[in-house]
């Protein structure tokens, strides 16, 4: 196993900790005391996180515990119950999907849900939609701007999919791509959104050994390029605990544990989350 | 190696469409100068032309957009009144047909295009078949609206009534010796001035196949798609759905409004009844058959499905129920594999027969 | 009095809907398809129950009876040969087969029985008066109410507490669990056709007891009606199918009569707008969230 360089953690006013080096920059997300409830079930309650602009965060806790329903209240696909979302210092109320991923939050999904019957770059393209723009118009009557931004956009888009070498694929139906690959375009997709922070919801879920090992070098890399935040869902552990700085474990919609990799994994709490405690059943 | 193969491949269906569609004008212009054509033939020229520019707008909709709508008629209707009504009050003002046909065909895309932003906002909130009900339910209204509408024109300009009651007629326009009356309720539009021809046909084809074509390969566009194949994943790559399904949506009925235009100033009469639920469902039809985004194969299905019937009439009676037997069988036979299976093994002489038909 | 007439004259066009209505909400509750070809049924049932009182001379409710059976077979062999095959194609392939359908039922009336309208003899005759003369109903008016309510309620008691019924819940639910749990769901969709077929031949001669002129498009309008009576109601519902079919009677009726008989449709289909507006799923529908 590669060992991969981490951050020291702080401690930050939230009772979360973000690394050093991001101390003194605004946090890309901070939530507080943010929760739903669907009918009398409390899906997510007082979930307190911060994110610090460069980290790469996860998010754990065994099936149902509410970590895709967290993602979705932050791309305000639900829209919370409680709590405040803080995305880049901006508070996020009222806003919907659109506008919070034009404030810099774009994800990738569980299921995966790309835009199949179109092709791979034009996938990525859509991603684009709000960084090369041009109306309506110039588009159907190939007004100078049509020709420039599609210029532009195809350029982009080329060296995004570089990013996972999937150049050679770009003609493809994305929908034909194998599921480990749609899965690397779903994370091209959002990338082309230029985003601040990036949500990724199970990124190794159905991938082998090697197919995982690639990813965490990308997933790092691609930190390190676009200088952003990434929070991820995940339940390869070797994942987690291997790229990950700051670790939310989730339990029955509660946060049961804060910390590093290190703390995590000597927590009682997660450990009984996980694999049940014996003594109560007794 | 195989992207540019894929992108070859869709201009190349591009320029396949644009070359059917010239190469078609140009023959049938020869046949029809030659007097090789029949006169019933020649009556059918503007409204398949009229046709087909519904099949690829409706295409935008139900192929592109993935809206399923079953009043695309109504926005048709507008168009064919609006067309005529301007056409008929400029019959001094523009003296030349062809300016006065382009005026009018623009005027019955903007009121299309006005309905089509009204209707919009309730219809684009729903999803579904509440969408497609709700298409019918205004295809409907239009029928009706249009149903009680007297009006005129004289020297002092247009007259208009709403006679929703039935108890007034076109004498209480008021119009002076020299009015005429462009709409008579029920009756629809009467006398007026057939300055349709098949060239405008043709370049109205061109016109929106450019149009939608390019739509359909740009930024917009390819927002439309996205938002037709996962909404959540478009919404979450910053698409605004409402902004995109509108403007596909309107684009749609302005040029279903340019081909009723046209339709409505190729005959003398016309009742908004033409424009009634079976004619969105014809047109329907010529979408699905032709394959959903696919604009040659609308193109193709109109001008089949609409010369076909009108070929058949000497089986006269029999003629609706073959053509409800093919549309179940072709339906049957592209979509279920079994019976795709069967059809492959009869096709050969079965494609013959279709050709002597025609 | 004059409001209480037009009123049970709405209700009494409104049951017909309804009884139109059940069938499409069924038929799409479990088959997820719009029957298109469901206005041309009641057409076929209208047919039928003409030609046997008039050629056999054979009672009313018998010729009901007939009816009601020769469109409990046209259901079952239209899903069999013409729905069937596309259980798992595109939903707007299966439209327009129901379009083709439609056509060729209409047609084919055409050929078999001629273009001129015939005139329906009504299954009872008469009416009583009430305040002294002022409010006449028709026997035709009750029955239709009375045949109304009784079918909903059968239909509502059929689905909740039949096994067959059961089955048909499972089947519009999900399909794919259904058949695991050892339901036979070709089957249980082809009794939902004959039973949506057999209601729609009811229909059809309730209506043409209305309103007895009977062609081969007789039944497209009404259809259509009740296509969006069930939407109206949320389609794929039971009760939803009978209040949207009773709520659309009624405000026809109240359009024509104080409004415009012109725009009678128009309103009604606004108000199905606005009503759509603010329950996009119909008054009666589930409310279904999309998992992410």
């Amino acid at each position: 196993m590669k060992n991969f360089e981490k951050g020291n953690m702080v401690p930050v006013p939230s009772h979360s900790i973000i690394p050093e080096r991001d101390v003194g920059e605004t946090p890309v997300l901070e939530c507080v005391h943010l929760g739903i409830d669907f009918g009398g079930l409390r899906a997510v309650d007082d979930f307190n996180f911060t994110i610090g602009k460069t980290e790469i965060a996860g998010l754990i806790g065994p099936n149902g515990a509410g970590k895709t329903t967290i993602f979705n209240l932050l791309t305000k696909v639900y829209t919370p119950t409680r709590g405040t979302i803080i995305i880049n210092g901006m508070d996020t109320s009222g806003k919907n999907t659109v506008q919070i991923n034009k404030m810099g939050v774009a994800r990738t999904f569980q299921n995966i849900r790309l835009f199949s019957n179109l092709s791979v770059e034009d996938n990525v393209r859509i991603g684009l939609h709000n960084q090369e723009k041009y109306s309506t118009l110039s588009g159907v009557l190939r007004l100078p701007s049509y020709w420039k931004k599609e210029k532009a956009m195809h350029e982009r888009a080329m060296e995004l999919l570089s990013i996972f070498g999937m150049e050679d694929v770009a003609g493809w139906k994305a929908g034909s791509l194998p599921y480990g690959a749609q899965r690397r375009l779903e994370i091209v997709r959002a990338l082309a959104t230029d985003p601040k922070l990036l949500l990724l919801d199970e990124p190794a879920a159905g991938m082998n050994p090697n197919e995982t090992a690639d990813l965490m070098e990308n997933i790092v890399k691609i930190r390190d390029t676009f200088n952003i935040a990434v929070l991820l869902i995940e339940h390869d552990m070797n994942l987690v605990m291997g790229i990950c700085e700051g670790i939310c474990v989730l339990n029955f919609g509660q946060i049961i544990a804060k910390g590093t990799a290190q703390e995590i994994q000597s927590n009682p709490a997660v450990i009984e989350a996980y694999l049940g405690n014996k003594k109560k059943e007794d | 190696m195989s992207k540019t193969k894929a992108i070859k491949k869709g201009s190349v269906k591009t320029i396949i469409t644009y070359a059917l569609v010239v190469v078609s004008f140009i023959l049938v212009t020869v046949f029809s100068k030659s007097g090789m054509l029949s006169r019933s033939t020649q009556g059918l020229l503007v409204p398949v032309c009229c046709y087909i520019v519904m099949a690829i707008s409706l295409n935008l909709t139900v192929g592109v957009l993935g809206e399923l709508s079953l009043g695309h008629a109504g926005f048709m209707s507008i168009g064919a009144f609006t067309g005529v009504i301007i056409s008929m009050s400029l019959q001094t003002v523009i003296p030349s047909t062809a300016l006065r046909l382009v005026v009018a065909i623009l005027c019955g895309m903007v009121t299309a295009a006005v309905a089509g932003f009204l209707i919009g906002i309730p219809v684009l909130k729903l999803r579904g078949d509440y969408l497609a009900i709700v298409t019918l339910a205004f295809g409907e209204i239009i029928k009706e609206l249009i149903n009680c509408l007297l009006v005129g024109i004289d020297e002092n300009g247009l007259h208009f009534i709403f006679n929703p009651t039935g108890t007034k007629s076109a004498d209480d326009l008021g119009l002076s010796e020299a009015g005429k009356v462009i709409i008579k309720g029920a009756q629809g539009a009467t006398g007026t001035q057939t300055i349709a021809n098949f060239t405008a046909g043709f370049i109205l084809i061109i016109v929106a196949l450019f149009i939608v074509l390019n739509f359909v390969n740009s930024r917009t566009g390819r927002a439309v798609l996205a938002i037709r194949d996962n909404r959540i994943a478009a919404e979450s790559c910053g698409i605004n759905i409402t902004k995109f399904k509108m403007i596909a949506f309107v684009l749609s009925a302005s040029i279903a409004g340019a081909a009723g235009a046209l339709y409505g100033m190729n005959y003398s009469n016309l009742t908004s009844a033409k424009f009634d639920f079976n004619t969105s469902i014809l047109i329907l039809v010529f979408v699905v058959l032709g394959g959903l985004g696919n604009m040659l194969g609308s193109i193709i299905a109109a001008t089949v499905l609409y010369v076909l019937p009108e070929a058949l009439r000497e089986f006269s009676d029999y003629r609706m129920l073959m053509y409800a037997v093919v549309l179940i069988l072709v339906m049957l036979a592209t979509n279920n594999p079994s019976v795709k299976n069967l059809f492959m093994k009869i096709i050969p002489g079965k494609k013959e027969k279709e050709g002597t038909v025609k | 009095m004059e409001f209480l007439s037009y009123l049970i004259s709405g209700i009494s066009l409104g049951s017909v809907y309804a009884i139109i209505a059940l069938g499409y909400t069924m038929v799409y509750g479990i088959a997820k398809m719009l029957n298109f070809a469901h206005g041309d049924v009641i057409m076929i049932g209208g047919y039928i129950s003409y030609i046997t009182v008039s050629s056999l001379n054979i009672p009313g409710w018998l010729s009901v009876i007939i009816a009601m059976a020769v469109c409990t077979v046209l259901g079952i062999v239209i899903e069999g040969l013409a729905y069937k095959p596309l259980r798992s194609a595109p939903s707007l392939a299966v439209l327009i087969t129901a379009i083709g359908v439609s056509y060729f039922l209409q047609n084919s009336a055409l050929l078999i029985w001629g273009a001129d309208p015939k005139t329906y003899k009504p299954l009872v005759d008469g009416n009583f008066k009430l305040f002294d003369g002022q409010l006449t109903i028709s026997f035709v008016s009750i029955l239709t109410i009375v045949a109304c309510i009784v079918i909903m309620i059968a239909l509502s008691l059929f689905t909740s507490k039949s096994k067959m019924g059961k089955a048909m819940r499972a089947c519009s639910e999900d399909k794919g669990a259904a058949q695991l749990m050892g339901i036979n769901v070709n089957f249980t969709i082809s009794v939902t056709f004959a039973i949506g077929s057999a209601l729609a031949a009811i229909a059809g001669v309730l209506l043409l007891s209305s309103y007895p002129s009977l062609m081969p498009t007789t039944g497209s309008m009404p259809g259509i009606k009740a296509f969006t009576a069930a939407v109206f109601g949320g389609i794929g519902s039971i009760p939803g199918a009978f209040l949207g079919g009773i709520l659309l009677g009624v405000i026809e009726s109240f359009a024509k009569a104080y409004i415009s008989t012109q725009l009678a449709n128009s309103i009604v289909f606004a108000v199905l707008i606005i009503v759509l507006l603010v329950r996009p799923t119909g008054l009666l529908g589930k409310r279904i969230q999309e998992k992410v």
